[in-house]
């Protein structure tokens, strides 16, 4: 199973990258985008089936590590 | 004084902070991170500026699980004393050790520049020997320096005076290089004895280099020890 994990700065939180692509997309003329978020994706290979474990697994390692939930939301898809 | 100095793999700043401290009397001692305790009678414990890791996933990230930070957060929950300065500041947040996080420069650019700081709280071991609206010129020099706390951290960190520094222009106006909020350059946690600042006192201890204004700023720990 594989997990696709994406992690983004919170709502509220001001996201200079996402802005600053922004910018550049406006400065091509791409005129119809109304807001950027710049965040990362990290794909993990489990050896785990069972899907429930693998969330609650996931779940912790964005807990512990791949995330700072301080700062920081994430998101997890299992494929 | 017995001054212990973290090295992480990537640090960078460990023998600058040695001459620092080491010019101000203290005994001093650079701890490999593998280490699974602190040499005995540590009287503050530094954790130097650099870049852990490679700032690989976030800066600090990977660093709060070396094997030193169990012995680290035994010994500030303990009531030690530890200072972080730049990745040691990113660290000691990663860790929970201190309040809030660092995000990458508002700007987006690496800034490596003297910049004025203003004392707002000395009523801490660290900034003891400053007056409260003292400016000091000390050097900067990170990609990831944009301090973030909510709201309610940020009100809190006022009522209990945590707010070290904040970044402003020589005639101590507010001067905020890099998006922080609040413009802090520096916090403690509630119980002051854990600090962690940006800027890099330990790289202003000769005049002849630009500043030595780093020397009041760090003589408050060799006294309170």
């Amino acid at each position: 199973m594989k997990a696709i994990v994406n992690v983004f700065l919170k709502a509220g939180v001001l996201d200079s990258q996402g802005k600053a692509v922004h910018h550049a997309l406006e400065s091509l003329h791409f005129d119809g985008v109304k807001d950027v978020r710049v965040g990362k994706q990290i794909i993990l290979q489990l050896d785990e089936n069972d899907k429930e474990k693998a969330m609650a697994d996931v779940t912790k390692m964005c807990e512990e590590l791949l995330a700072n939930t301080v700062i920081e939301d994430y998101e997890i898809e299992l494929v | 004084m017995k001054v212990s100095i973290l090295q992480f793999p990537g640090t960078n700043c460990e023998f600058d902070t040695q001459y620092a401290f080491e010019k101000l009397g203290c005994e001093t001692q650079i701890v490999w991170h593998k280490a699974e305790s602190l040499p005995q009678d540590t009287d503050l414990l530094v954790v130097a500026g650099g870049f852990s890791y490679g700032d690989y996933l976030r800066s600090g990230a990977i660093a709060k699980f070396s094997p030193v930070m169990k012995a680290v957060a035994k010994y500030a929950n303990d009531g030690g004393k530890v200072l972080g300065i730049c990745n040691g500041f990113q660290v000691l947040t990663e860790a929970r050790l201190l309040p809030g996080a660092l995000k990458r420069n508002e700007g987006l650019h690496f800034i490596s520049k003297h910049h004025h700081l203003r004392v707002e709280n000395n009523d801490n071991i660290f900034l003891e020997k400053l007056n409260n609206g003292d400016v000091v010129n000390i050097p900067i020099a990170h990609h990831d320096g944009n301090y973030y706390i909510d709201e309610a951290g940020l009100a809190e960190l006022e009522a209990n005076g945590q707010i070290l520094l904040r970044y402003t222009d020589a005639d101590g106006e507010i001067s905020n290089p890099n998006g922080s909020v609040s413009a802090i350059a520096g916090v403690c946690n509630k119980e002051k004895n854990v600090f962690g600042l940006m800027p890099h006192p330990e790289r202003a201890m000769e005049a002849v280099l630009g500043s030595d204004d780093g020397v009041a700023m760090l003589q408050g720990f060799v006294e309170s020890c």
